[in-house]
């Protein structure tokens, strides 16, 4: 005679330590086994498509710092190439080379909270601390820039708002001689302890053709096989002027496409914007960073998509114009809105702890999935 | 022993067996435990680069009265829907059970509460209470997260007590007593005697038995690592995962039980240890009183070094809880199950063959 | 590498009268006009075929034309009636590296697109966004439902250009 089982629903709430945000994901547990998971959002909707209708163009750009707030700097990157490139505007080099250091500096700290909170996740405390004492150095650096350390409102349409301080290339230097080996110290605590690669690996296994298909994008693209990066297939900004690898996920100590993929190929990418970083700090021109910004922002009637790679994946803004000084749709796809509908299909057959490690690998921040 | 001598001190046993019994309790557990919360807050500060609690006192040694005064003064907050008598019966259930193992280990050659000749296996068997006041715990919560964490807990402590009590079985099969007491007096000398390093045999079976015991100490290490849920064990207090497991719903002087409970059972096991592997009380170079001719020294001495080497392994413990990640539930189990247990049955076998010869 | 031209030829050559137009006359994106309830047997084809093998939807959104007339009705309150909305599709190809841009355009009075959710799953929650916004509904969607406002929010499709928000919302004032 069988034993009669019933299905639990637990609900991991809106509010918990672990979910990077306020997401409410419903588990259907057999047991300890999930069959399935349920996401729940738009806790923390707050209206930016909206908003940005009743607004000018320049007066966007601070909302859009507020959709991904843990890299701010790429989302208003994403925005003023979008309208840059709608209102075919030509910008000084010297604003491209500010635009690429700021934009990679914000990869490594976007990368850093993604890899600390990970590791605490799965009960290594130590990690997030060292992770977070490096970050902070980075927004030291962005604190002297514009005066802001998470929601810059720096990068405007047509150039940016403030020049480089004058320590910055020297503080910048300083901060990745010491980074360098605090990256191995990361690795040796974290990515090869063996309890960490048995809680990881194998587990939330990502097919190629389900990622294409789901449309994942970004590190977690890389991590299941394909060499997609928009810095490189879809060159934008003065990308193609350095010298960097692009990590690829080889599935090293599991399957490829699994956690421990996904989260290694981070800490490859942070080794990567170091090499870029560096490059752009030895051969940045002078010139006048406010030169092309335009007194007044009408762009032309018409529409235009853009896409620039984010820490978490592809971000795209397609702006529509009528002709006048507000836009008629800014619509912005989200990275992290698309991965998160993949994460039925990566929690199946595993079990509630490993919801946590798979939610941790995919790297979600909810400011962009609800906007 | 220091029964004996308050008895003969005071003329009357009751009273003397009353200062005996609470004595541990008052002068040692408890500013033990006060102590052991801020050590872990220091401890896992500078770990982390950073510095800890630095306002309260110097450098924050007051923290924990703090801390204490605050869990005192807060409200008790009891669910309706929870089974009352469980829920508040379960912290004390905790609570006994670490508190009642330390009856019988000896803190110095003058002092042991209770000197029985089952010795180790009370231990065992009182620490088996902590099951099932976390069980009762985790039911009379009313709460799935709790009833997860509760269950996790007891399948963990009681599979991890085989290899504990494996080992166990080894050192008595190798010294031939429970008592705590005489194994600690069975380590005399310097450390050379010690049953780490072998014991007070001679000869070959001393060399023989050496890497054995060694391994037989990292085992039992780990699986009351394990018993006492401390990372990498964590899974019940599972922050990350289930909130806090099975004392989420507590608050108040209840969740101090449960966490005061933790840290005197982590000098329990640690104090187990030191006491079967490591020479208990006993100094590892000789006795300052036997240089200097003053005999009422050595108890003191004694109870120095049995602290200094009960709070090395709580470091220690500590030490692992900041470094490692934590395993999932099944590697748990499959740890315990696939590598500890097989590897312990192999140690006892080979100690007795040893001892045989 | 194919050419929008070049794609809407093919296109044109086996859909016919689904395929409306290609426009390119505003900058910058040229786009190719479809018919809502073909749009499925579209985006299959779109996908399969080994010219153009467009394997990833990189975005879905719907929008507010803004082309009916304003009326205000007799509560003063200004509606738009007639006008449409429409429903935008960006594909991409990784292996081909070409890029397409789609159209459809429904009344805003009964607006109905077949859903593309066969050919990428990606336009699952894409979809459900763009009815959750604007309230076109997708037909043979698995699972439509609103995803960013909650669940039970009936005052309307809030980017619509003549949305109002309501007074109260189970019993909270709303603009407050």
């Amino acid at each position: 005679m069988a034993l009669k089982t019933e299905e639990m629903v637990l609900n991991m709430g809106p509010q918990h330590p672990s979910t990077h945000g306020v997401l409410r994901l419903e588990l259907q547990l057999e047991g300890e086994i999930i069959i399935d998971v349920i996401p729940h959002i738009g806790y923390l909707h707050r209206c930016f498509e909206k908003h940005a209708e009743a607004m000018t163009y320049p007066q966007v750009i601070p909302y859009t710092d507020r959709m991904d707030y843990l890299a701010s700097m790429y989302n208003e990157f994403g925005y003023a190439l979008a309208m840059e490139r709608l209102m075919k505007i030509e910008i000084p080099e010297r604003v491209e080379y500010i635009r690429v250091i700021m934009g990679e500096l914000q990869r490594i700290a976007s990368h850093l909270v993604a890899l600390g909170t990970y590791g605490a996740d799965i009960g290594a405390f130590t990690p997030f601390l060292f992770c977070f004492r490096d970050r902070e150095r980075i927004l030291h650096l962005f604190e002297i820039t514009c005066g802001a350390r998470l929601l810059y409102n720096y990068i405007w349409i047509g150039g940016v708002s403030h020049d480089l301080h004058p320590d910055f290339i020297r503080l910048t230097r300083e901060f990745i001689k010491d980074f360098r080996p605090n990256l191995k110290e990361l690795n040796d605590l974290l990515s090869y302890n063996r309890i960490f690669i048995e809680r990881t690996a194998n587990v939330g296994v990502l097919p190629l053709d389900t990622a294409i298909n789901y449309g994942v994008t970004g590190p977690n693209l890389r991590a299941s096989g394909m060499k997609w990066d928009l810095r490189k297939d879809d060159p934008y900004s003065v990308y193609h002027k350095f010298d960097y690898e692009i990590p690829v996920g080889s599935g090293e100590k599991g399957k490829t496409g699994d956690c421990w993929d996904r989260y290694f190929i981070r800490v490859r990418e942070m080794e990567e914007s170091i090499k870029i970083i560096e490059q752009a700090i030895e051969t940045i021109p002078d010139g006048d960073v406010s030169s092309a910004i335009p007194k007044r922002i009408k762009p032309p009637e018409g529409q235009i998509y853009t896409r620039v790679e984010n820490p978490r994946g592809e971000l795209g803004y397609f702006i529509i114009s009528d002709g006048s000084v507000n836009p008629a749709r800014v619509k912005v796809r989200a990275p992290s809105f698309v991965t998160m509908q993949v994460l039925p299909e990566l929690c199946k057959g595993f079990m509630v702890a490993d919801v946590v490690a798979i939610l941790g690998s995919i790297d979600i921040v909810l400011g962009e999935i609800d906007r | 022993m220091m029964y004996d001598w308050l008895n003969n001190l005071i003329g009357s046993p009751i009273l003397a067996m009353f200062i005996v019994s609470l004595l541990p309790l008052f002068i040692f557990i408890l500013p033990f435990a006060l102590l052991a919360v801020l050590a872990e807050r220091k401890v896992s500060a500078h770990m982390q680069d950073r510095l800890g609690p630095m306002r309260v006192g110097y450098h924050g040694i007051l923290q924990t009265v703090a801390d204490i005064i605050k869990l005192l003064q807060k409200e008790d907050l009891v669910a309706t829907a929870t089974d009352k008598t469980l829920f508040n019966f379960a912290p004390l259930l905790v609570f006994i059970g670490s508190y009642a193992a330390f009856a019988v280990i000896p803190f110095s050659g003058f002092f042991i509460g209770s000197k029985i000749d089952l010795g180790i296996i009370f231990i065992v068997g009182v620490t088996g209470l902590v099951v099932a006041g976390i069980l009762m715990a985790g039911w009379a919560s009313n709460n799935k997260y709790s009833l997860l964490g509760a269950m996790r807990s007891a399948a963990q402590i009681i599979s991890y007590e085989i290899p504990t009590l494996l080992i166990i079985l080894t050192v008595i099969m190798l010294t031939g007593t429970l008592s705590l007491y005489d194994l600690s007096e069975l380590q005399t000398a310097y450390f050379w005697n010690w049953l780490i390093l072998g014991g007070p045999a001679i000869g070959i079976e001393k060399i023989l038995l050496i890497p054995l015991m060694i391994m037989g100490c990292l085992i039992i290490y780990t699986s009351t690592l394990a018993e006492v849920n401390r990372t990498p064990f964590d899974i019940p207090e599972a922050e990350s995962e289930l909130v806090s497991g099975y004392h989420t719903e507590y608050s108040g002087m209840k969740f101090a039980m449960f966490f005061l409970a933790e840290y005197a059972n982590m000098f329990a096991v640690s104090a187990i240890v030191s006491v079967i592997f490591f020479g208990g009380y006993q100094s590892p170079f000789g006795y300052l009183g036997n240089t200097l001719g003053l005999p009422w020294l050595i108890p003191i001495e004694q109870f120095f070094w049995f602290t200094a080497k009960g709070l090395f392994f709580v470091f220690v413990q500590m030490w692992l809880r900041w470094t490692l990640p934590r395993f999932r539930v099944d590697q748990l189990m499959a740890f315990c199950w696939k590598y500890l247990i097989p590897i312990s049955f192999v140690i006892l076998l080979l100690v007795g063959l040893i001892t045989l010869i | 590498m194919k050419t929008a031209e070049e794609i809407f030829n093919l296109l044109k050559a086996k859909f016919g009268d689904s395929i409306i137009e290609l426009k390119s006359d505003k900058p910058i994106d040229l786009f190719i006009l479809v018919n809502p309830l073909e749009v499925d047997k579209i985006c299959l084809y779109l996908r399969e075929e080994k010219d153009l093998q467009f394997d990833s939807l990189m975005n879905l959104s719907g929008v507010d034309d803004a082309n009916g007339e304003k009326v205000k009705d007799e509560k003063g309150l200004e509606t738009i009636q007639g006008g449409t909305l429409s429903v935008y599709y960006h594909l991409e190809s990784t292996s081909l590296k070409h890029k397409l841009t789609l159209k459809v355009s429904t009344s805003r009075e009964k607006p109905e697109v077949v859903t593309v959710t066969e050919s990428w799953k990606s336009a699952d929650w894409h979809e459900r966004e763009a009815y959750d916004m604007y309230g076109i509904i997708f037909i043979n969607h698995p699972d439509l439902r609103r995803i960013l406002m909650p669940y039970d929010w009936e005052f309307g499709y809030p980017l619509r250009k003549d949305y109002k928000n309501p007074e109260f919302y189970q019993g909270m004032k709303v603009p407050y």
